[in-house]
């Protein structure tokens, strides 16, 4: 295998040759798999940095601004110099802070982000690892997120960082239901929950044979990593900063980086779910180019989360619970009993893809007419505040 | 030694040490922390014993449920300050008897077992485990009576959940 068609392969073939001739197989083994561990996350860490940038000088184009654009060209390095201020700032723990939780929950945030990214197949033959269970793998690892804004609130010490990591969780908790039974459908599609297997099955982009779950997931999504039109787990007016009011430099940025790349890796998950992942002309012979399709389309659905965040007003917290129990729960689920009826009935059929496509359609016809009843016949509760007697000039 | 068992030794001791501090804290955040690592080391050791899917299930149904039995630690006990609280009861003699006839019961059963020392027989690369284990839950050979009752009760319980919700009409 020449060099330019795969040159990570290429490259660490001559570095465990190399160790093999230093070290025991055993050892080797080990140093090739924390190389690996160390490959990934920094891959995923200095994608951030640059993230940061695309997503200020996008957010400022649809605000009419002009964005970072200071320090050296077009701003780029203005992340940079974020983060040396970041890292020069004092360092502040509450006197009655619990320190060892304190600590460990933005280092937990961090985390549980870039486990997410050992499952993540780049191109053919590259992942982390190719685990069997990989779509369960994903939501498990999630848990560690919810446990990590819990700890950061009640260590703190703080009414408001813990009413906020109530929020959070509340929110995070909730939306993790649809989006799993919505992640069925793939599964469902692909018939494993490999990654690796999810990708070579979507010969056909699964967005065509499922397009209201691929939304449904986005919509989701955008809801655990908490950004606009659902960014209530930060509110100034209510609950100061949220669950990280207490943190200061660096390990306030551990908890900025881990939301910022939650928000890629969504659109890298989407990627792979509904939009064929790696897949695209020649990326089977140069696995390079596969990785570069994964990161284009991972950037699609970074930038339709980037447009939503821009655009839309937040919405209220009853209208955001009541948006997930009675819409998107109902939803995901009757969407995933149709596809595996479909999937059972139009087995190697021709009529597959056509029935999926029309029962898809169905749904969402039937769901705007239901919705729409319901609403009709709900009696709207005012929300305002009591009656006072006014003033009156004596 | 090889590297698994290293692994199985490490993660034992940790799973021990971390239940003992589990169930001695008298802050109920940190043991509820504790139960964490606990549960995450019994993950660690499905790993080791090829079950892939138990471990990830693990995770997902315990640690997540952690986050919920944390909230309610910090609203039943009203202080979010970290406040040592006296335990309610002191049944320690009771646990310490019930643990170690437990533990005498599962020694003896072990030794009596002919194959306790032996060394599994490595799983094939070609057999999906995932897919094994569904079919077992929905063949009738295998564990189809037990899934579906699980299925009704958790159907049931989800229904009873509805029901108590619900805000109760005028008049009734």
């Amino acid at each position: 295998m020449s060099f330019f068609q795969d040159p990570v392969a290429a490259i660490s073939e001559l570095i465990s040759n190399f160790l093999n001739g230093l070290l025991p197989q055993v050892w080797a083994d080990l140093i090739m798999t924390l190389l690996g561990v160390v490959v990934v996350s920094s891959f995923g860490l200095i994608i951030v940095i640059f993230l940061i940038w695309v997503e200020r000088k996008i957010a400022a184009r649809f605000q009419d601004r002009l964005g970072p654009n200071r320090a050296g060209p077009y701003g780029l390095l203005q992340t940079f110099a974020d983060m040396v201020k970041l890292v020069t700032k004092e360092d502040v723990i509450p006197e009655k802070a619990d320190r060892l939780a304190f600590n460990i929950a933005p280092i937990l945030s961090v985390v549980a982000v870039l486990l997410i990214w050992a499952v993540v197949p780049f191109a053919p033959g590259w992942i982390g690892t190719d685990l069997n269970v990989g779509v369960l793998y994903i939501a498990a690892v999630g848990s560690f997120g919810i446990l990590s804004v819990l700890m950061a609130g009640w260590s703190s010490n703080n009414k408001y960082a813990l009413l906020g990591a109530f929020r959070a969780v509340a929110q995070l908790i909730s939306y993790e239901v649809p989006m799993l039974i919505t992640l069925m459908v793939p599964v469902l599609l692909a018939r494993g929950m490999g990654m690796m297997d999810m990708v070579e099955d979507q010969a056909l982009w699964f967005i065509v044979l499922a397009p209201v779950s691929g939304i449904i997931f986005l919509v989701s999504s955008i809801a655990e990593i908490g950004r606009t039109p659902f960014d209530l787990l930060e509110a100034e007016s209510e609950i100061v900063a949220g669950y990280h009011t207490e943190y200061t430099g660096m390990k306030f940025g551990m908890f900025f980086a881990a939301e910022f790349l939650h928000a890629f890796t969504v659109g890298v998950l989407f990627a792979i779910f509904f939009l064929g992942g790696w897949r695209g002309p020649g990326a089977q012979d140069f696995p390079l180019l596969g990785v570069i399709y994964l990161m284009l389309k991972a950037f699609f659905g970074y930038f339709i989360v980037m447009w939503v965040r821009s655009t839309l007003p937040r919405i209220r917290i009853d209208h955001m619970l009541a948006l997930n129990w009675k819409f998107l729960t109902p939803l995901s689920l009757a969407l995933l009993i149709l596809t595996a009826i479909v999937e059972k009935v139009f087995e190697g059929h021709a009529w597959r893809v056509p029935a999926l496509l029309i029962g898809n359609a169905v749904i969402l016809i039937l769901s705007y007419f239901i919705t729409r009843a319901a609403s009709r016949r709900a009696t709207k509760e005012r929300v305002t505040f009591k009656k006072r007697p006014m003033a009156k000039p004596a | 030694m090889t590297a698994e068992q290293g692994v199985f030794l490490f993660i034992s001791f940790v799973i021990l040490f971390s239940a003992y501090a589990m169930v001695t804290r008298s802050n109920l955040v940190h043991a509820a922390l504790f139960l964490v690592v606990t549960l995450f080391g019994v993950a660690v050791v499905f790993v080791l014993l090829d079950a892939g899917f138990l471990a990830v299930v693990q995770v997902l149904v315990y640690i997540g449920a952690i986050a919920i039995l944390m909230i309610f630690a910090v609203m039943l006990t009203q202080d979010n300050a970290a406040k040592e609280q006296e335990s309610l009861n002191t049944n320690y003699g009771w646990a310490l008897l019930l643990s170690a006839l437990f533990a005498f019961a599962l020694i003896v059963m072990l030794g009596q077992w002919q194959d306790a020392g032996a060394i599994a027989p490595a799983l094939g690369a070609e057999r999906d485990t995932v897919v094994e284990l569904g079919a077992a839950l929905v063949s009738p050979a295998g564990y189809v009576i037990p899934f579906e009752v699980a299925s009704v009760l958790l159907l049931a319980a989800l229904i009873g959940a509805l029901v108590v919700a619900r805000p109760q009409k005028k008049g009734m």
